[in-house]
């Protein structure tokens, strides 16, 4: 890259992720995509909250969930999303050593979040028999938390792809944009997961 | 491949105010953790589901308030695009939300 001056400029501006054309498309395009992504998230919802009595004779969600796991995954998602923010905060002061570790830790606490929520869908599975396939609450529930559980594993494959593409690099107006996009798409993951938590688990919980 | 991380650092004065912005992004983090902390007690507690119910929704969206306005700016400037898409998707998240329920529980 180091031919282009104009994505390597002696002096970085103030918001690299938003100097150039690109990087403001970026930004644009991607809460374009948020505003999709809020609609087909609310199709699980809606079904989920429609279909989660219909329980076929299997456990209820009263029964199934319990709540010191799902405590500990929220927490792992909530300071994830700080861990991007303080990322952030390096980019926009051109630290990209930081940058990077703050990422990692993002990354990590990512992974504990995925390996904790594939624990959980395996002890619902092996301990209380509750699958895909076991009743339209199994369904609607699998079909909710798994595709958010998806986009936590998408948003890592992401995460790792632009960490090491650009551990050369360094950091620029070329890749500014693409660190800030990743961490608004981590940060709208735990909207998603706000409602995950209080919709499913605590109102389900509730009764 | 010139490695320019040293390049072009910001001044004093945007340093500083990318650390107030920190300092309210931590506070914004602080509630997050201690709406969620309410969320759980109520639970908890066993509230009855009348009270329970609503309570929870508000402490989510409130929480999801700060996460789009402080953790991704969206109180910043330059962000109208931003929230007319977002509020429009949430405009057709509720119709999809209602919609579905309403059709299978009536």
């Amino acid at each position: 890259m180091s031919h282009d001056h104009s994505l390597n400029p002696e002096t970085m501006p103030h918001n690299p992720e938003k100097a150039t054309l690109e990087g403001k498309n970026k930004f644009l395009g991607l809460w374009f995509f948020l505003g999709g992504e809020t609609v087909l998230f609310a199709s699980l919802f809606g079904t989920y909250l429609a279909l989660k009595n219909s329980t076929a004779g299997g456990p209820s969600s009263e029964e199934l969930f319990g709540l010191e796991l799902v405590f500990i995954m929220t927490m792992l998602l909530l300071t994830s999303s700080l861990t991007s923010v303080y990322a952030m905060y390096h980019m926009k002061n051109n630290d990209f050593k930081k940058m990077q570790l703050w990422l990692g830790i993002t990354g990590l606490l990512g992974l504990a979040f995925l390996s904790l929520e594939i624990y959980e869908f395996y002890h619902y599975i092996h301990d209380y028999g509750f699958t895909f396939r076991s009743s339209a609450f199994g369904s609607a529930f699998y079909t909710l938390v798994g595709f958010h559980g998806g986009h936590v594993l998408f948003g890592l494959c992401w995460l790792t792809a632009i960490m090491v593409r650009n551990a050369k690099r360094g950091l620029n107006l070329y890749n500014a944009p693409k660190f800030n996009t990743f961490s608004l798409y981590w940060h709208f993951i735990d909207v998603v997961w706000v409602f995950i938590f209080t919709v499913v688990y605590l109102m389900g919980k509730v009764g | 491949m010139a490695n320019n991380t040293n390049t072009g650092n910001p001044d004093t004065f945007h340093k500083q105010k990318h650390k107030d912005e920190m300092i309210k992004q931590l506070i914004t983090f602080v509630l997050m953790i201690v709406f969620t902390i309410i969320a759980f007690v109520v639970v908890l507690t066993g509230m009855d589901k009348f009270f329970a119910i609503p309570l929870l929704l508000l402490l989510a969206v409130v929480q999801v308030g700060f996460q789009f306005y402080y953790f991704m700016h969206m109180k910043d400037k330059g962000h109208e695009m931003p929230s007319l898409m977002i509020y429009g998707g949430i405009g057709a998240a509720i119709v999809t939300v209602l919609a579905l329920t309403l059709i299978i529980w009536w």
